[in-house]
């Protein structure tokens, strides 16, 4: 990136001010909305080198993680979030979820001729502060420009990279028949609350996004009881459900939950039911599943309720023995069921 | 959930389960067909199966919506999509029916057909407004529960003068289904499929009341308890049946008090009657032709009915031949007798209609209750 005197060029019109293609185009224009929007937005010294990727120094002797997350939600904002903010919080957790300390993140947008500049600038904005309050910067990124029609509004792809300390092993493979599954809180609030913004839905609710960053309760986790979380996933498209089927996949196991012991917030439950969807198939953004040994449980649950995300945690079941790869639930009323894949998206039910 | 959760007890539902065991005949065995889809689900979501007697055997009717749409009826909104241009709306599970040549509204979606899932008739009568440029046409499917909506549809259209708004009617009535399942052959001469009584619809007698039960239960003594869609309802329907089976009684009995009575909403079925009529005949997916089993759009609305607007001529297509839908709507199979039920046809790939929607018996049965089949260890 080169400087561009300011006093030779209009600054952006943020409020009244659209996307044209001139802003992926790689002039003036493009770099106005670099500088302008982006740069102002995610500041620090990687970003202002201003070159076309960022220099970092690795970490001795750990080993690193790298994760990518594309964000197409619809709407754009809802409540409790936006794209934005989603974009930070999902990748963090991506790679928090292998047990890493995330350490940088890089973004590509990918702009429709017509986005209207001040949208645009309070998603970034968003971005940036969830970015500075996770304390993990945006350090190069890259933008282009679609026509119109050929893309929805903003779509942004987050990498991020992390360090996983030295004795921590993670992973969707370790589960072992045995092994407590620990949920960090109530499930289904993001999706229902991005529902409760589409088209003809607009039901009355309170719901907001559950969208946070889970890397502090990660790292809480594994201090309190180092080998003993063997895996940690957070459960977003799909919900806990189609998690749990990931995991037990993985790992060869079976899975045997208590529906009275996952958490749920009583509107999310009534939307649901209003709905015909079940919670354990809504995404979350800010929640993990856990699969811990036994002896460390009692503390990684003391670690988790400590933390403000893991304040609702709480033990949801537990790893079986089970070559079919089940995952099943005792239900409330006394009956027991499969908890399947989902299959295909998660559609109402007609009456 | 107030009003739900006291309707999910499990401790009730332990109560009823024993005074089921109590009262059930040893020597004897009972089946029951629960007609509608929303029974089908929840008996398997909650497990309810495992908490009857061994010699109560539940049938799963023909009562989803979506399984019984024949593949020519979804034919028709693709058409109305991908070749006349029309924005197609319609609930969220018709999405995912099995057309022909392999397609569904889905599939039809991502050949570029504007199909748009709505929640509501009136959400497609907004999307009317929004286009006036554009035909949308809302693809009406389901029971007596769905058509009043349907209903207000068109005459709100009608009065407002929407000249883009039309309907393709395929709403279908649960009493003639049940005659139909009642004078087949397999229950009638050949005795294949024992009924000894139905757990009536929840939604559907909210409009239609619990009179239209009382042919079945005098004509061909079979005794009818309307249930509500809660796992403790059904439990209870099953109980009330098993006595009237016991004390020899066929009557219509209405479990679901706090939501239906027996004139139903006339307030609902004014308004269906003045916009619609009965069709002669209409194919339904596992049935075949049933007499006067559905609603077409009355003359004086023709402006708003799909069939007369585009002039679509319908064309009937034939299941797939392994597929044993057909047998399982009427109650004669069990999912697990069809040759490609988890193989060739799941949830993913679904070849028969009983598989897409959550409440079809073999999509219910795959989803909730498939590791009955299969011996497993669950050690906790």
């Amino acid at each position: 990136m080169s400087i561009v005197k300011k006093d030779y060029i209009r600054p952006l019109d943020i409020k009244n001010g659209r996307i044209d293609m001139g802003h992926g185009a790689g002039g003036r224009a493009a770099m106005q909305l670099i500088e302008e929007l982006f740069l102002a937005a995610f500041d620090n010294d990687y970003l202002r080198q201003g070159d076309d990727g960022a220099a970092f120094a690795i970490p001795q002797g750990e080993r690193m993680v790298m994760a990518v997350d594309g964000h197409v939600v619809s709407p754009l904002f809802f409540p409790g979030g936006d794209v934005g903010c989603l974009s930070v919080h999902g990748t963090i957790n991506d790679v928090a979820m292998s047990g890493a300390r995330p350490l940088y993140l890089a973004a590509s947008f990918i702009l429709e001729e017509g986005f209207p500049l001040a949208d645009l600038k309070r998603i970034v904005e968003s971005m940036a502060a969830a970015a500075r309050e996770a304390g993990v910067p945006v350090i190069t990124g890259d933008t282009k420009v679609v026509e119109q029609g050929k893309g929805d509004g903003v779509f942004i792809s987050t990498t991020g990279v992390g360090v996983v300390p030295v004795g921590v092993d993670v992973s969707g493979r370790n589960a072992r028949p045995g092994d407590v599954l620990l949920l960090s809180g109530t499930i289904g609030e993001h999706g229902v609350a991005v529902l409760s913004q589409r088209e003809s839905l607009e039901f009355e609710t309170t719901i907001r996004s559950d969208t946070a960053a889970l890397h502090t309760l990660v790292a809480a986790m594994l201090q309190a009881a180092p080998g003993g979380v063997r895996v940690l996933r957070d459960p977003t498209r799909g919900g806990l459900a189609t998690t749990l089927n990931e995991i037990a996949r993985q790992s060869g196991v079976g899975m045997l939950l208590q529906e009275d012991a996952i958490p749920v917030l009583p509107q999310v439950d009534a939307a649901c039911e209003l709905l015909g969807l079940d919670p354990l198939y809504i995404a979350n953004e800010g929640k993990l599943v856990a699969a811990c040994a036994p002896e460390a449980v009692e503390a990684v649950l003391a670690a988790m309720r400590a933390h403000p995300l893991g304040a609702q945690a709480a033990r949801i079941g537990s790893v079986v023995e089970d070559p079919h790869r089940f995952v099943q639930m005792d239900t409330r009323f006394g009956g027991r069921r499969v908890v399947d894949w989902l299959s295909g998206e998660q559609l109402p039910r007609i009456c | 959930m107030k009003y739900i959760d006291e309707f999910r007890d499990g401790g009730v539902a332990q109560k009823i389960a024993e005074r089921l065991r109590q009262e059930v005949r040893p020597n004897r065995s009972y089946s029951f067909m629960e007609f509608c889809g929303g029974h089908t689900h929840a008996i398997s979501r909650y497990g309810v199966s495992e908490l009857l007697p061994a010699n109560v055997r539940m049938v799963h009717g023909p009562g989803c919506p979506v399984c019984v749409l024949p593949i020519g009826r979804i034919d028709l909104a693709i058409k109305l999509a991908l070749e006349r241009g029309a924005i197609v709306c319609t609930y969220g599970d018709t999405m995912r029916v099995p057309a022909s040549d392999g397609l569904s509204l889905v599939r039809a979606k991502a050949r570029g057909g504007d199909i748009r899932m709505v929640y509501s008739a009136a959400d497609a009568l907004q999307i009317a407004r929004q286009n006036p440029q554009r035909e949308v046409v809302f693809f009406a499917i389901g029971f007596e529960t769905t058509t009043p909506p349907t209903a207000l549809a068109i005459r709100d259209a009608h009065k407002e003068g929407l000249a883009n708004f039309s309907v393709l009617c395929c709403h279908v009535l649960t009493p003639s289904a049940i005659t139909h399942i009642l004078e087949s052959p397999e229950v009638r001469q050949f005795g294949t499929v024992p009924i000894d009584g139905f757990v009536g619809p929840a939604h559907v007698s909210i409009v239609i009341g619990s009179g239209p039960y009382e042919h079945f239960a005098q004509e061909y003594r079979k005794p009818v308890v309307i249930a509500g869609f809660e796992p403790l309802d059904v439990m209870q329907a099953v109980l009330m049946l098993v006595r009237q089976v016991n004390e020899g009684r066929a009557e219509v009995e209405n479990e679901f008090t706090r939501a239906v009575n027996r004139d139903g909403n006339l307030n609902a079925q004014a308004l269906v009657s003045d916009i619609f009529e009965l069709r002669p005949s209409f194919e339904w997916r596992g049935l075949g032709e049933v007499p006067y089993s559905a609603l077409k759009i009355r003359p004086g609305f023709a402006a708003f009915d799909a069939e007369r607007r585009f002039q679509l001529g319908y064309q009937p297509v034939a299941d797939n031949k392994a597929c044993e839908c057909g047998a399982i709507l009427r109650g004669v199979k069990k999912p697990t007798d069809c040759k490609i039920f988890g193989t060739v046809c799941t949830p993913e790939n679904p070849v028969g209609s009983c598989m897409v929607s959550s409440e079809g018996a073999c999509a219910a049965h795959y989803s909730y209750g498939r590791f009955k089949d299969i011996a497993i260890v669950a050690a906790a």
